[in-house]
């Protein structure tokens, strides 16, 4: 098993944390093999953002994300940049909050899921839980790691006080995948 | 939820954690990207270790401050890449002549000059030779995972501390911020090494003795502050630390100080085989390029490829031993695979001479190497 | 006070390489006798310089000492005070060396205040390499790179050091050798960092081109040009014109840099205990 996920959209949006978030819940709950790497630069102050993860039961070789088989994208140009990257069949996390719909030419080969993510986070008391939300979703949806695990990841992470929004916006994201 | 004994860690991260270990009590450095984590981890976690961090006015200051801690008695460190490695050349000779134990980290990035900061390469490996005037020797490493980038720089260490060298740590930008699972060794699974002490009263001590030491050519070093009173300078200089103009004393000095890392070869040479053993063709990668040149070797072996890789773990000095070997074997190719245009490509061919073509894949805009484009090389090669 | 010689000079690599009559043997003096006079422990105090004449001082000294690349000694200096602050740590530094150079660590130690003792050996000159314009060359002086006369304006390196937030600076020269001493004390006592501007002559590459041959014409130029602090104040900007101030310029209390260091690493490690 080899699952490679990427999460993009703009610097602030805590993409990059969602995706370490990820690659935590790999490393230190499972048996799995994990990487995480990200975009660096001035795009990571604003502007594009990306996060990359890659979780496996064999050693990771080469560390890189390519044609990931899980893209979640939270902005139209993370959406445009990206979204032709992801292999046949893979999935695709759209946050319609900032995102227009998957194009008919990619929807055909991709299996979407369109949420809105950011008003969702917004609707629980504060937009920057979005990216929990989202991890939630993808957790749900590809089973790559266990909710408990996952949810054990974020509280490891995230600023104290934030842990009850965190727990919200993570189950909040688990319960879209479910109804989708 | 229960933890296991992994943890999520940063290339750069994992550094700082095997200094530590190793016994860096002294970090000075400059903000430069893509090494800046080093300095972080550093800031905040030294002096919890009771050691000392500072943030010097430039990257020539840095060099200059690790020397001055290394010689009062600390294991020392600073970080850097490009830009600054080359402003720390100068003090870096001086540490070699000085001999002064130290690590001097350098995250490639995509040069010369500033370059592309954000983006991975392995352009340094020459300057790392040869960056600094004079002859002399250097040690570098090159890992090529985040806990190699552990074990590593404590590898770093314990030869800075037995040959009393500087030792440079060359990662490329793509392992220096890779986070990868790791399970770090245990701190009784760790071999740390310390620096020999003069056993011998101050007036007897010659902090650059020819012939004491328990390695040959390198002699013990005393710390300032322990009563030895010892001199050291750039200039050329006898047994006694005092410059000189004896031809014949600073021949046999200048030897010495060349020999104390050319003749340990066998010591300070490690390589990583993998599938070496019936390999036709072989991959001779390092750092993150060897990640690519690995799962090139298994894609290769599941068409019927017999590929195999030879990984230089020491950069310098030159694994010519281990190359040796492969060209025993009479492979139909050595291809090396670089992030630079081909640095180590002469030195390799040196070793293969005629007898072993010898395929240069180089990409030079921050790009890793894909294991795709080693592939198809090797499909060509056989 | 007689000073034994031997407990402090490596009185076996004497002669030193110094030209007759040059000011940096009265200067290394001031500091050994301030040295003897503070009863320094010699075995806990380091001597650290760059490249120059000046630089050549600590290879007679016999102390631990460290003769480094040219213009970075305050650099390594901070890293020998850093990893070991029971040491007393003292620069010789020359004009270029300090200036020039390592201007830029210089002003950094300053306001970083760590405790290190910067003595300038200031001739205004590039002696070692035959006589250059240094930034301490006074403006319309001759030099082998100055032939028509110095054209830029040089640093008053106190005023630089007092700019960049130094706590203590101090001047004198080798005509006043007493005064040195004393000052030479007073910037080793002190707990911070500390400058002392020690104009000493160089008659070989300075006084032959500009019209001082001789060394007393150098220490009488000297002697003619200094104003003590006290009357300095007095001086209106007409007046100070082609002279200087000698003595204390600035002293004041400020936070160290190894205590503050010291303090951080106690409540870290307590914190930790906790």
């Amino acid at each position: 098993m080899r699952m490679e996920l990427r999460l993009a959209g703009e610097g602030g949006q805590g993409l990059i944390t969602a995706g370490i978030i990820l690659a935590e819940a790999g490393a230190k709950y499972t048996d799995l093999n994990v990487v995480q790497t990200q975009s660096y630069g001035p795009e990571s102050r604003g502007g594009a953002s990306r996060a990359d993860v890659i979780i496996s039961s064999d050693e990771i070789d080469y560390p890189q994300v390519k044609n990931p088989d899980v893209l979640v994208v939270m902005a139209q140009e993370a959406s445009d940049k990206y979204l032709q990257s992801v292999k046949n069949g893979g999935t695709v996390i759209v946050d319609t909050t900032y995102v227009k719909p998957v194009p008919e030419a990619e929807s055909q080969r991709l299996k979407v899921i369109e949420f809105p993510i950011s008003a969702k986070a917004r609707e629980l008391g504060r937009e920057i839980a979005a990216n929990i939300v989202a991890l939630g979703l993808l957790v749900e949806t590809t089973g790559i790691v266990p909710k408990d695990a996952a949810v054990a990841a974020v509280l490891d992470r995230v600023p104290k006080g934030t842990e009850e929004l965190n727990k919200q916006a993570f189950a909040a994201g688990v319960e879209a995948a479910k109804a989708l | 939820m229960a933890k296991n004994q992994a943890r999520l860690l940063q290339g750069n991260e994992a550094v700082v954690e095997g200094a530590i270990a190793a016994g860096l009590r002294f970090f000075a450095g400059y903000p430069i990207t893509p090494s800046t984590e080093i300095a972080e981890h550093c800031a905040a976690k030294l002096p919890v270790a009771g050691g000392k961090f500072i943030q010097m006015e430039d990257e020539i200051a840095s060099m200059a401050a690790i020397c001055g801690a290394s010689l009062a008695g600390l294991k020392s460190m600073t970080a850097t890449s490009g830009p600054g490695f080359s402003l720390k050349q100068e003090n870096l000779g001086f540490a070699v002549k000085g001999e002064i134990p130290c690590v001097v980290v350098n995250v490639q990035r995509v040069g010369p000059s500033t370059g592309m900061p954000t983006s991975t390469a392995q352009g340094d490996v020459m300057q790392a030779r040869w960056g600094s005037h004079g002859d002399h020797e250097i040690v570098a490493l090159c890992p090529a995972s985040v806990k190699e980038a552990f074990t590593l720089t404590v590898e770093a260490f314990n030869i800075a501390e037995e040959y009393r060298t500087p030792v440079v740590l060359l990662l490329d930008e793509t392992i220096g911020h890779l986070r990868e699972k790791v399970i770090l060794p245990s701190k009784e699974e760790l071999v740390v090494k310390d620096r020999e002490k003069p056993n011998v009263p101050p007036e007897q001590y010659k902090p650059f003795a020819m012939d004491q030491g328990r390695i040959p050519g390198v002699p013990p070093l005393a710390a300032y502050g322990e009563g030895f009173k010892f001199h050291v300078t750039g200039l050329t200089h006898g047994e006694d630390g005092f410059p000189t103009g004896n031809p014949a004393i600073a021949e046999k000095q200048l030897r010495r100080l060349n020999e104390k890392i050319s003749s340990n070869k066998k010591a300070l040479c490690k390589v990583e085989k993998f599938f070496l053993e019936d390999a036709e063709v072989v991959i001779f990668a390092y750092g993150a390029t060897a990640r690519s040149a690995r799962k090139a070797v298994r894609d290769a072996r599941a068409v019927g490829i017999k590929a195999g890789m030879l990984r230089p773990i020491t950069i310098w000095p030159f694994v010519e031993d281990a190359l040796l070997e492969v060209k025993a074997g009479r492979p139909k190719a050595v291809i090396v695979p670089e992030m630079n245009l081909g640095q180590l490509v002469l030195p390799v061919k040196s070793v293969m001479g005629d007898s072993v073509p010898v395929i240069p894949i180089n990409k030079l805009a921050g790009q890793l190497i894909t294991p795709e484009e080693i592939l198809s090389a090797m499909k060509e090669a056989v | 006070m007689a000073l034994p010689i031997d407990k402090y000079l490596r009185v076996a690599k004497m002669p030193h390489i110094w030209c007759p009559g040059c000011g940096h043997g009265i200067v290394t003096q001031a500091i050994v006798r301030a040295i003897h006079e503070l009863e320094l422990d010699t075995e806990k105090t380091v001597v650290v310089s760059g490249i120059g004449c000046s630089a050549r001082a600590p290879g007679y000294l016999h102390f631990d000492t460290l003769h480094t690349t040219h213009g970075r000694a305050i650099a390594f200096a901070t890293g020998i005070k850093m990893a070991k602050p029971e040491l007393n740590v003292i620069v010789i530094t020359g004009d270029g060396d300090a200036a020039a150079i390592g201007g830029n660590h210089l002003i950094h130690a300053a306001r970083r205040n760590l405790d290190l003792t910067v003595i300038c050996f200031n001739n205004n000159i590039y002696g070692m390499t035959s006589g250059q314009y240094s930034p301490l060359t006074p403006q319309g002086s001759y030099a082998t790179t100055s032939p028509y006369g110095m054209l830029e304006k040089p640093f008053d390196l106190c005023n630089l050091v007092i700019g960049a937030g130094g706590t203590f600076a101090a001047r004198s020269t080798t005509y006043h050798a007493r005064q040195l001493t004393n000052l030479i004390k007073e910037a080793i006592a002190y707990k911070g960092f500390a400058f002392v501007d020690a104009l000493s002559q160089c008659p070989t590459y300075f006084g032959r081109r500009n019209k001082l041959r001789t060394p007393l014409e150098m220490m009488n130029w000297f002697k003619d040009r200094s104003v003590p602090v006290s009357s300095w104040e007095k001086l209106s900007p007409e007046e100070r014109e082609g002279k200087f101030a000698i003595g204390v310029l600035t002293k004041a209390q400020a936070t160290e840099l190894t205590e503050v260091y010291k303090q951080l690493i106690e409540q870290l490690q307590q914190r930790g205990g906790e």
